[in-house]
């Protein structure tokens, strides 16, 4: 997950790649709960079970939610912002879809469906398992307040982290960020309710058992931070290649950054746009002030690289086109 | 004993590699018919809107029917075009008569503001985009495609089996990349 990709078939290997290590830890992480449950509320290996059976429990169904992120993810992420189907036949839509079918032709993939998010703010987002089953979302301040060239970049910009199969693993990302949160909820309700058992339990479980106790629970309290960081270190790196694919496909980089001008300006947030969700966005769809700044504060907790950069790039690239 | 052993595995591994050339030079030349296919599916909407297009402005427009009657002859044209490098010239040719128009129309404000005008003149220039996009994409793999049966030594397994190069669809007509002339002096 580091350095800079050099081209787009290395970008979706990379991607498969960690999509798969993502998935990977993400069951890992659930086994290790169900062992720490095994372990310290069972009594696993001591005077109690004989056999890890949380844990195996915990696995399967791991494996299998985070199969199911992959599958389904993208009508998770397109639910939970409020996203409907922008009918294609309605002339208020007719520029949007013409828009993404027209750069999914430069492309060379199939035409993403279109959902509408009934917002003011001016943002779009990307989501799907591969670019034959990809959404592109954008909101009605976006349909508002941008030109047809403007939006013409913003879906090539979009169609990048498609054809990039970056969607791929920051669907799978956001869905399994919910399901991490949830669990660590889980995990510290148990523990609260079965502290009294395994002090009764097992006494004498020695200084090792402590330790084990104290790592279970640490990685517990961490854990949706540590899902977050990784989310949007998988989020950053990603948007300038993004920028530079979009003007690619359109040989119009100065549209896409005067879109980027125009979202950057509209300084409300974006309320349908929920945490979970931010690292999609073309923009940081929470407003928020970190997204501008440089250095190692930014650098771990912004979801995007500073907006004045990505400008910057591409009217570099717009002046070098003439 | 091993010396036949090395040959066979020589022979093995020539063979292997031709047949992986010969199959990426098929997905490729496949790629190309696709992308032609394209092109050929936007030309026919365009084909398909310009009538819709012509009838509706004809009322407003009376004073340019040249230009209307040009748009209609150059259509005429593009549709019976056979081969990419005709289809390329005539399908030029239109574009320019076309954007003649465009520029023509911004003359007749209340043209502009007619929303079946609006709506149609949308369409078509998406069905422009949508054909230089198109056009893009085709030329990009075509060229894939002909670099990879001249390079050495996909070269030897391209001869074999008769590939072509695929001709690009490229901007012949002249109309195409001159800007459109438009006459703003008052008609009489």
């Amino acid at each position: 997950m580091s350095g800079a990709p050099a081209n787009i078939y290395e970008q979706q290997a990379a991607n498969r790649r960690n999509t798969l290590l993502v998935m990977a830890t993400f069951i890992l992480f659930v086994g290790f709960l169900g062992l720490g449950f095994d372990l310290f509320i069972l009594g696993f290996g001591s005077d109690g079970i004989a056999f890890p059976a949380v844990t195996i429990i915990a696995l399967l169904l791991g494996a299998f939610s985070a199969y199911n992120g992959l599958q389904s993810g993208a009508v998770s992420v397109l639910r939970s912002s409020g996203a409907v189907p922008a009918p294609a036949d309605d002339p208020r839509y007719r520029q949007i879809h013409n828009v993404v079918e027209e750069i999914a032709i430069a492309a060379g993939v199939p035409k993403p469906e279109v959902y509408l998010i009934p917002d003011p703010d001016p943002n779009a987002f990307a989501t799907g398992k591969d670019p034959a089953h990809a959404s592109i979302a954008v909101t009605q301040g976006l349909l508002d307040k941008l030109s047809r060239d403007e939006l013409q970049g913003v879906v090539a910009h979009e169609m990048g982290h498609v054809r990039n199969l970056d969607i791929r693993l920051m669907t799978v990302v956001a869905a399994l960020i919910g399901a991490v949160m949830l669990l660590t909820e889980l995990g510290l309700r148990t523990m609260r309710f079965g502290g009294g058992r395994k002090s009764s339990s097992r006494g004498g479980g020695g200084a090792g058992g402590v330790i084990l106790f104290i790592i279970w629970i640490v990685a517990l309290i961490l854990a949706p931070f540590i899902s977050r960081i990784l989310a949007m270190a998988v989020s950053r790196q990603r948007e300038f290649l993004a920028d530079a694919s979009g003007a690619e496909l359109t040989r119009n980089p100065g549209a896409l950054a005067s879109a980027l001008e125009k979202i950057d300006a509209a300084v409300e947030p974006t309320r349908s746009i929920k945490k979970g969700t931010a690292h999609l966005c073309i923009a940081n769809p929470l407003g928020s002030d970190i997204n501008e700044r440089e250095g190692f504060l930014a650098d771990i907790f912004a979801t995007h690289p500073p907006i004045r950069k990505r400008i910057m790039i591409l009217r570099g690239m717009a002046y070098q086109h003439g | 004993m091993s010396f036949f052993l090395i040959f066979a595995l020589v022979v093995v591994a020539i063979l292997i590699w031709a047949i992986a050339q010969y199959n990426s030079l098929i997905t490729l030349r496949n790629q190309v018919t696709n992308g032609w296919k394209q092109i050929d599916v936007q030309l026919k909407r365009r084909h398909d809107l310009i009538p819709n297009l012509v009838n509706t402005v004809k009322g407003y427009m009376e004073f340019e029917q040249e230009t209307l009657q040009k748009v209609i002859a150059a259509r005429n044209a593009a549709v019976t075009a056979t081969g990419v490098a005709d289809a390329a010239a005539k399908e030029g040719a239109l574009s320019g008569a076309l954007s003649r128009l465009f520029a023509l129309a911004e003359n007749y404000p209340t043209l502009k503001s007619n929303e079946t005008v609006k709506q149609l003149q949308e369409e078509l220039s998406s069905t422009e985009n949508k054909i230089s996009f198109a056009r893009q994409f085709y030329n990009d793999i075509a060229t894939k495609f002909n670099i990879a049966q001249q390079v050495f030594p996909g070269n030897i397994i391209a001869r074999l089996f008769g590939f072509t190069p695929s001709e690009l669809f490229e901007v012949t007509e002249a109309a195409e990349r001159s800007v459109p002339q438009v006459d703003l002096s008052l008609k009489k």
